[in-house]
Formats: C-alpha cells, sequence, structure tokens
C-alpha cells in the first residue's frame, strides 16, 4: 500500500523547467483549442476559410491535432513528469541543463509546426505530419528526456520506484520507438520526404503509431498524473498496489497490439485484423482496471467531490476514461467498426477521451501544480474552477452528443437501401443532413475553449497572488511508495 | 500467488531493469503484427496493370498530400455491399502498392476517391477545385482556386523519382532521365508521346487537364492523379475469389 507522510525536510528541487512548461501547456492548450473550434466552424460554413490557402481545413487540422495533443498534451506530460519524478524519488533533476534543453527543443518543435503546417510542408501521416527535419529535432530532444527521467530514477534516495514513474517510463520507452519506426523517410529536399513503407506496410506501421500515440502518449503518460495528483489532492493512498501491478503491465502488453483496428475491412491481411480486434476487445479489462484504482483512491474522501472542484474534474476525468475505453473496443468490433469507420462517430470517440480524459486530468494537475510551483498556499478563485468545470462538461457533452448522432446518421445513411435496392441516398446528402450537428459540435468546442480561457485567467491571478508569510507554509506531503 | 508480488519488487528497485522489461513487453505486438507484412507473399495480390506514377501523377499526388486532402477523402472501398455499390470495386493492397505514403485516410467528410478517376470530366474537376459550391452546393469543401494560377514546380521531379526507386518502386534510369520530359508530355496534347507512353503504357491520359494551354499548373498536376486513381486494374479480368487472392 502507498501510504503519504509529511515530508521531513523539503529537499529543493528543480522547478524552473516545470514552471516553464506548465506556462506553456496553458498557452499551446487555447491556440489548439482554439484551432479546433475555427476548423469546426469551417465545416459548417465553408466560406470561412475565404480562399486563403493556409486556413484551409486540410492545413489546419493537422495544426490542431498536433497542437493538442503534442504541444498542449506534451507540456503537460513534461511539466508533471518532471515534477513527479523529482518528488517520488526525493532527488533533484538529473542533469537540469539537459531538461532546460528539452524545454527550448520542445518548444522550437512547435514553433517549427506552427509554422510548416500551415505552409502545407507534411509527410501526408496522420499525426506523424511533421516533416524530417522538425523529426530529427523530436528525436533529439525525446532522447535527451529519457536521459533526464531515468537518470533521475537512477539517482533516486529511495528504494522503490512510484508507480507514476512506471507509467511515464513506459510512455517515454514506446513514444521513442513509435516516432522512430514510424517515420523513416527517405528525403528528397530539405522539407520534403517520402516514406520508405507504401501501402498495406505503410498503413500498419502508421496506426500502429498511431493507436500508440493515443495508448502511451495521451493514456500511459496521463495515468501517470492521476496516479500522483489524485492520491496527492485527495489525500488518500492509491486503492490497490497490486491493481497498479495488474494494470500497468496488461495495459502497455495489449495496448501496442491495437492498431489494426483503424483498418478493418481495408486491404491489410484478415489475420492482422483479427489480432488487432482480438486485442482491443481485451484492451477494456486493463482500462477499467485502471479507472478502479483512480476512482476508488478516493474511498474515505468522497466528500471532496462536493468542496474541491479540482478533484471533481480529475474524477470526471476518470470517468470519461472508463466512457471512452469501453466505447474504443466496441467499434473495434468489425461489425460495429462496418458502421462507425469513416464517420464523425470517430471523431466523436476521440473527443470524449480527449477532451473528458487528457483534458480534464491536465486541468486538475495543472490547478494543483501551479500554486505548489509557485508558492501560494490556494487557487486564486474555487469559484472560478466551478465555472470551468461546468462549462467545459456541458460544452464536451455537447460535442459528443452531437458527433455519435451525425454520426450514426450517415453511417445508416450510407448504407441505406430504398426498397427497389438502390442506395437511397447520395454522397452529399449525408453532407448536408450534418449541418446542424456540426453547429452543435462547434459551440460544445467554443465552450470548452472558454473554460480554458477561465483557467488561464485564474492561474494567472494565482501566480499573482501575494506568497503566504513562509514559504514552507505549503504543505508537500510525499507519497511514499509501496514496500 | 504471493511470491509473484514480492518478485514484483525487484522491478520496482531496480530501474535499468525495469527499463529493459518494459522495453520488451511493448515491442512484443509491433513485431507480431508488422515484421510479417513485409515478408509473408500473401499481403499484397499479384494483379497486372499496376504501374508506378508518372511524373505528372506523383507532383499531382504530391499535391494532394500538401493540401492534407486525406483528412476528409479516404482512398479504400470496403467490401460492404454499399461501398461497392457507391464506389467501385474494393480496394487491393496492390493498387497502393507504389503508395509512399498511403492515402487510405480515416474519414469521410467527403467521399472515398480511391476509384474517382474518370468519373467526372475535367472540366468538372476543375471547377469543383476552384469553387466546389458551383457544382456541389451543399458541399464543405473549401476552394482550391489558387492551384490553376499557380506553375508547377518541376526542378524536383528527377529526386523524386530517384527517391522513389531507393523505396522499391520499379523506376528505370530512362523514366529518371526523362522525367522532366515526360511530366511536360503529359499534359500537352500535340506533345510527341510515343517514348513517354513507351515507358508508362499505352492506357496513360495525355491531355490538357485543366483547360488553361497556355501553363503547366498544379491544377493539371491534381487533375491528372484524380483521373487516374482506381483505374490501373482491369477488373473484368481479376478474379476476387481465386483461392491466390484471398487473404
Amino acid at each position: 500500500m502507498s501510504v503519504i507522510t509529511k515530508a521531513s525536510q523539503s529537499a529543493v528541487y528543480d522547478d524552473g523547467v516545470v514552471r516553464g512548461f506548465a506556462i506553456m501547456s496553458v498557452i499551446y492548450g487555447v491556440v489548439g483549442m482554439l484551432v479546433g473550434v475555427i476548423i469546426a466552424a469551417q465545416l459548417t460554413w465553408p466560406e470561412l476559410n475565404m480562399g486563403i490557402e493556409w486556413l484551409s481545413y486540410g492545413r489546419l487540422r493537422p495544426l490542431h491535432t498536433n497542437a493538442v495533443i503534442f504541444a498542449f498534451g506534451g507540456c503537460v506530460l513534461f511539466a508533471s513528469s518532471y515534477y513527479v519524478v523529482q518528488r517520488t524519488c526525493h532527488t533533484k533533476l538529473f542533469l537540469n541543463k539537459l531538461a532546460w534543453f528539452t524545454f527550448w527543443g520542445w518548444n522550437l518543435v512547435i514553433v517549427a509546426a506552427v509554422v510548416t503546417l500551415p505552409m502545407g510542408l507534411t509527410q501526408g501521416k496522420e499525426y506523424a505530419e511533421l516533416i524530417w527535419p522538425i523529426d530529427l529535432l523530436i528525436a533529439v530532444v525525446w532522447v535527451s528526456y529519457a536521459v533526464v527521467f531515468f537518470g533521475t530514477v537512477g539517482i533516486r534516495k529511495v528504494r522503490h520506484i512510484y508507480v507514476a514513474n512506471w507509467f511515464f517510463g513506459a510512455y517515454i520507452i514506446a513514444v521513442a520507438l513509435l516516432h522512430i519506426f514510424n517515420n523513416i523517410q527517405i528525403p528528397t529536399s530539405a522539407t520534403h520526404s517520402y516514406s520508405v513503407y507504401a501501402g498495406v506496410q505503410d498503413a500498419m506501421m502508421q496506426w500502429w503509431y498511431g493507436h500508440n500515440a493515443v495508448g502511451f502518449f495521451l493514456t500511459a503518460g496521463f495515468l501517470g498524473m492521476m496516479y500522483y495528483f489524485i492520491p496527492k489532492q485527495a489525500q488518500r493512498p492509491v486503492y490497490s498496489y497490486r491493481l497498479s501491478i495488474l494494470h500497468f503491465w496488461s495495459l502497455i502488453f495489449i495496448y501496442i497490439w491495437a492498431g489494426p483496428h483503424h483498418l478493418h475491412y481495408t486491404s491489410l491481411p484478415d489475420w492482422a485484423q483479427t489480432l488487432g480486434m482480438t486485442f482491443s476487445i481485451m484492451l477494456w479489462m486493463p482500462s477499467w482496471g485502471g479507472m478502479i484504482n483512480g476512482l476508488m483512491t478516493l474511498s474515505g474522501a468522497w466528500d471532496k467531490l462536493r468542496t474541491d472542484p479540482v478533484i471533481r474534474m480529475m474524477v470526471v476525468a476518470i470517468a470519461f476514461y472508463g466512457m471512452s475505453t469501453f466505447e474504443g473496443p466496441l467499434m473495434s468490433i468489425r461489425a460495429v467498426n462496418a458502421l462507425s469507420h469513416y464517420t464523425d462517430w470517430t471523431i466523436g470517440h476521440v473527443h470524449s477521451g480527449a477532451l473528458g480524459w487528457v483534458g480534464f486530468i491536465s486541468f486538475g494537475a495543472i490547478y494543483c501544480l501551479v500554486p505548489w510551483l509557485w508558492k501560494k498556499d490556494r487557487l486564486y478563485s474555487n469559484q472560478l474552477v466551478e465555472w470551468h468545470f461546468w462549462i467545459a462538461t456541458t460544452g464536451i457533452l455537447l460535442y459528443i452528443c452531437a458527433m455519435w448522432v451525425s454520426g450514426i446518421m450517415e453511417g445508416l445513411m450510407w448504407r441505406e437501401y430504398t426498397p427497389q435496392g438502390f442506395l437511397a441516398n447520395s454522397f452529399v446528402e449525408t453532407v448536408a443532413a450534418k449541418h446542424v450537428e456540426n453547429v452543435i459540435r462547434m459551440v460544445g468546442g467554443l465552450m470548452y475553449l472558454a473554460g480554458a480561457l477561465i483557467m488561464s485567467y485564474n492561474l494567472w491571478r494565482t501566480v499573482r497572488l501575494p506568497s503566504p508569510a513562509s514559504a514552507a507554509a505549503t504543505p508537500a506531503p510525499a507519497l511514499i511508495p509501496a514496500e | 500467488m504471493k511470491n509473484i508480488w514480492k518478485k514484483h519488487g525487484v522491478l520496482e528497485r531496480r530501474s535499468t531493469l525495469l527499463t529493459v522489461v518494459i522495453l520488451m513487453v511493448v515491442s512484443v505486438g509491433g513485431l507480431v503484427e508488422i515484421a510479417p507484412l513485409f515478408y509473408l507473399e500473401s499481403t499484397i495480390e499479384k494483379v497486372k496493370g499496376v504501374r508506378p506514377y508518372t511524373p505528372l501523377e506523383l507532383a499531382g499526388r504530391d499535391i494532394y498530400i500538401r493540401e492534407g486532402c486525406y483528412s476528409c477523402h479516404s482512398q479504400m472501398i470496403r467490401p460492404l455491399r454499399d461501398e461497392v455499390e457507391r464506389y467501385g470495386h474494393y480496394s487491393l493492397a496492390a493498387e497502393s502498392m507504389y503508395d509512399h505514403p498511403f492515402q487510405w485516410g480515416s474519414k469521410r467528410t467527403g467521399p472515398d476517391l480511391a476509384r474517382v478517376g474518370g468519373k467526372y470530366s475535367d472540366d468538372w474537376h476543375r471547377d469543383h477545385l476552384i469553387d466546389p459550391r458551383s457544382v456541389v452546393p451543399e458541399s464543405v469543401m473549401p476552394p482550391y482556386a489558387f492551384l490553376a494560377g499557380r506553375q508547377l514546380e518541376q526542378k524536383d521531379i528527377e529526386a523524386k523519382l530517384w527517391a522513389m526507386t531507393r523505396v522499391g518502386v520499379p523506376y528505370t534510369q530512362d523514366m529518371i532521365d526523362n522525367a522532366k520530359a515526360d511530366l511536360q508530355t503529359q499534359a500537352d496534347p500535340f506533345a510527341p508521346a510515343r517514348d513517354f507512353k513507351g515507358r508508362y503504357g499505352d492506357a496513360v491520359l495525355q491531355r490538357d487537364f485543366d483547360g488553361d494551354p497556355t501553363r503547366l499548373t498544379e491544377m493539371d498536376a491534381l487533375i491528372a492523379y484524380m483521373q487516374m486513381l482506381g483505374t490501373l486494374v482491369d477488373f473484368s479480368t481479376y478474379q476476387a475469389e481465386a483461392p491466390e487472392n484471398l487473404r
């Protein structure tokens, strides 16, 4: 069992780089969500790109995905992993200067992405659009990240490695593998290259990468956050040590197989599709094991759901995690996938995971981190967290419900036959039928963005709060890993 | 059982061991699912007709990729009744065997394009790309009018063909040496075509795709690419149910 004790003496940690990543995560979050709202509006009113090539949907969509996943999500992961690994290893960062290199390197990657993607410089692979020179920079930054993280674990002053660090470690290793193998390219110029893989092999490689960008970048890494910030904020130990072990190993083993469910009924051989489907369904169990471990950590502290909106945000994140990890295996069944694939249902599924799980657990972690990092005894306003919570939750529900309706509707319309045996709908009729749902989706996204803006204001005011008389007034309970 | 939990403590105390075990555990799935696709001969059907893209088609494909068309258009027809009736014969692995990268896509905000070749006239494509709503009023596609006004970049074309040969696309030295000439020939209906068709086959399309004979534009290249999509395999002779084609 993990237990919580007060740290006897407050060690001095390297928090400068954590503060840097925390600030950038908020900025990139707002920018990435804004681009998302813009392209949602373009799907509703296509005139909105005004004929400007840099603002066309095909170029902005990769900017949106890269900004929210790798810029926002990435910065939250860097900040939280650097923070957590120091606290749970009772030591400073291994090579703080190298950690600062990862900060500047990662920001350079993001700036390069913001410049190149609207220019149409792309590799043409989803979530791996960035061109080869940027990919090289990512690889260098990522290796440095691994050196800092594993180096810090290596010089820890406690015997056991805390469970959050298993998840952070697995995410760093897996993302390195995925990034390197999926981005092997042959350059034709300084800004253009071709994938060495073609057709069916490229498709399998891409979705091995794509699905595990979800599984490791957006899941394992954020589970690391769950295993630290929820016990910490709730002042309760992690529910079950053994469940953590089961959760960890089964999750990282099974996730990596799930990629082919993106390729059902395609030219990918059936044996690979079947493997992908089987493991996707199996994945339901470790996912829910983790959800239970996170939720039950609140045993004895459920009253905090009423009093602490930050806890509530993280608990709702776990609820969305449970929902989308049930929906995912469901959609990976070939018969269901025949209907859902290529439709808005997939978009809704992704966003219930991204907005509900990744977004909310990130907001929760940031709300915890900012007062701790800037040595304040509280957030500027819990009331504003309440507003953020309710506006964003309503936004997510509008978004995903609209996408369920439009996705299932278009899937059914595509396969609808007249009594005479003809296809009932032309393709464009299904486009026109989705207009209202697209408007609702955009409103949902706008609400989610509004919530993030409220958070930004709240955090800014928190940083500007007068510091408490004694810096040590901030309680810094340390998590002692399992013995 | 108790021992297992105890043994796990070994991993929790040794960071290098933990790292190595994680690496091994996350490698299994990828190895089992991906590696066989590179050597199992049954992965890609043997079909007649699939050829490398002509230089103009390849340039058009690069524009297709640059504009992120795959965000909204798939190129993968599934073997489902409605899809086969709406779009044509389901897609074969062989049809994308020279696609670096693949463009199967994952979303149909617009229709599938795997067999769009020959379905519409060049004029329709040009009008549609310049202003989608002029021909499809309900469309939500952005306009791509700038393609018609922009000269096609030709200087990298030999390097692109050469790079393709490095990753297994069977372009000959002859094709690489004549890449620029072939690119211009294909968009000019009055250019002598014997050598060009000798290299890429008699069925290859040769005409002024964008309706502007004075210039070779990005519109020419993109329409040339779209007009050949899905047209290479002769499905009147392809035996989908033959044992060698079942995978």
